[in-house]
């Protein structure tokens, strides 16, 4: 199995390499694996034309962040409460939905316009990208509760902000950390998209440059970076999940799963 | 067994004070109506009226879906009754009624709780203090039978010991009323006899007055002062038996070879069996 796997990478990434180093792929368009590791040790060394590459890191991991706590924290306040109260879901639920089949990444360029070309607009757009995939799922936990454990809390005296943290939101906690996995993606992605469309610093500000300059080696070698990031953020969210989630059994999908 | 209830009755060694804060369960006229889904007006409970007295174990028995877990809803306070009232303890009952222990047909344990936070769960909603609420459900899980799965989550536990942590949750805050809805419904017959006994074990020592349904007649004479039975839908009492059968029971197996309790299951049988039939009757008419 183990030596399947390294196999894929290989025949992959050697076919690239092969087909571009014969021309029978033009490496102008589609990059060559070898210049991309050139790019990447070029990035790492000299740095880029706005700063180092850790500089436009870090910028763009802050924007990500930010964009992901906040839309997490709304997406899990505003889920919690319209997962509740019935009356305020009916009110509010058809204009969520509204706002959800708007195209958001259109958002970014309003955003650009509206805040300018520093962090805020990015760390908005993937707010708004997080918030509805958090929202979502909070919306969706609060619904499944066990009617059964609700009662069982309200006879034994619970009031109603007892009965929300004993048993409605350890409950929602399942389903909302199961949607953090895809929402660090997407943050990532709000982020990326919104230095695209305008930006100082910024892995997709150095991308949208690269792009300009026909430079693919450096357009995949950011590309990989935001990967290396993104697999990063995965596995602390895994460790968190494990910790928050000790409680649940192992379920037979889990354990055959990667 | 045998030898865990012996150390339960040392435990607590004050039979005493037990029955002092039972409460009496009255309930007049109690009609219950839903409208369901197709929008059809569905009477539940009809006019049921019955009072159990502080300190008495009384059994609800009637076949499926006649409106039992109804009633036991209005007496908890989690539903509003149709018509009619329910008054705990001379106090009409308008919200969650208070000093009430509620053991639940499936589990309501919670998942995400350990064993010992499980039962710490009534204290802590009490507002007892967290050190003297561990000490507390420590001290339940022991007599229980417990000891030493206090961190273990529901989900490696058996069946029989989900049921053992209910019913520590369910008797840790000794409520004046314990309401049972067919808590041994879901175990096999060597547990659901085995958590019988600790049942009555318990019961005896705090004496809360307990209505506890089932549609197991067996169950209902072996454990209860006092057997209901109930008409099929709309529900309502048919008639009352006094189970005269000593106390302390003891083991729940071995009362159900004496003459007494055959007598009495006998008779309360021929009564419940028309109920039996009609419900299925009705049910099959349906499909």
């Amino acid at each position: 199995m183990w030596l399947a796997r390294v196999l894929v990478p290989v025949v992959v990434i050697g076919g690239w390499q092969l087909f571009t180093a014969t021309g029978i792929v033009d490496k102008f368009f589609f990059g060559q694996p070898s210049g991309v590791w050139h790019s990447l040790v070029h990035l790492f060394q000299h740095g880029t034309a706005f700063g180092s590459i850790w500089l436009n890191l870090w910028v763009t991991i802050k924007e990500a962040l930010y964009g992901f706590l906040l839309g997490t924290a709304a997406g899990i306040l505003l889920g919690l409460l319209l997962g509740q109260n019935r009356f305020l879901a009916d009110v509010i639920g058809p204009y969520i939905k509204i706002l959800n089949s708007i195209p958001r990444i259109i958002l970014g360029a309003i955003f650009i316009v509206a805040f300018g070309l520093g962090t805020f607009p990015k760390v908005l757009l993937a707010a708004v990208l997080v918030f509805f995939i958090v929202f979502f799922n909070a919306f969706q936990g609060v619904r499944e509760v066990d009617p059964n454990l609700v009662a069982n809390v309200k006879v034994l005296g619970a009031s109603p902000l007892q009965v929300a943290r004993h048993v409605t939101i350890p409950s929602a906690l399942t389903w909302i950390i199961a949607s953090l996995h895809t929402a660090f993606g997407f943050a990532i992605i709000g982020a990326l998209v919104a230095e695209v469309l305008g930006a100082q610093h910024g892995i997709g500000l150095l991308i949208s440059q690269a792009q300009g300059q026909f430079d693919m080696n450096t357009v995949f070698a950011c590309m990989t970076i935001t990967s290396v990031v993104t697999l990063v953020a995965e596995y602390l969210i895994t460790l968190l999940e494990r910790r928050v989630l000790a409680w649940r059994p192992p379920s037979r999908a889990e354990a055959a799963s990667i | 067994m045998v030898q865990r209830a012996d150390q339960r009755v040392r435990a607590v060694g004050d039979p005493g004070a037990a029955s002092a804060g039972a409460a009496q369960i009255e309930i007049t006229g109690l009609t219950k109506r839903f409208v369901t889904r197709k929008g059809v007006p569905f009477t539940a409970v009809s006019d049921v009226t019955f009072t159990v007295e502080p300190g008495q174990f009384c059994a609800i028995v009637g076949p499926t879906g006649c409106g039992k877990s109804t009633t036991l809803g209005q007496v908890s306070g989690l539903e509003r009754p149709s018509a009619g009232s329910v008054r705990v303890g001379g106090r009409e009952v308008n919200g969650v009624t208070r000093g009430v222990g509620f053991m639940f047909q499936a589990d309501a344990l919670f998942p995400w709780k350990t064993v010992l936070a499980n039962v710490m769960v009534g204290p802590t909603l009490h507002g007892m203090a967290r050190k003297d609420a561990v000490e507390l459900a420590r001290n339940w899980l022991r007599r229980v039978g417990l000891a030493g799965f206090e961190d273990r989550y529901p989900h490696q536990l058996s069946g029989g010991m989900r049921k053992r942590v209910a019913m520590a949750a369910a008797l840790i805050n000794e409520p004046q009323i314990l309401l049972m809805d067919e808590p041994f419904g879901a175990l096999d017959v060597q547990t659901k006899a085995i958590m019988q006994t600790e049942l009555l074990g318990l019961w005896e020592q705090l004496r809360p007055s307990v209505l506890f349904i089932t549609h197991d007649l067996d169950e209902a004479v072996a454990l209860a002062d006092r057997v209901l039975i109930m008409t099929t839908s709309p529900g309502s009492i048919k008639q009352s038996f006094d189970i005269d059968l000593p106390r302390p029971r003891g083991e729940v197996q071995e009362i159900r070879h004496e003459p007494r309790f055959l007598e009495l299951q006998g008779q309360i049988w021929a009564s419940l069996r028309e109920e039996v039939e009609r419900a299925y009757a009705q049910t099959a008419g349906a499909a």
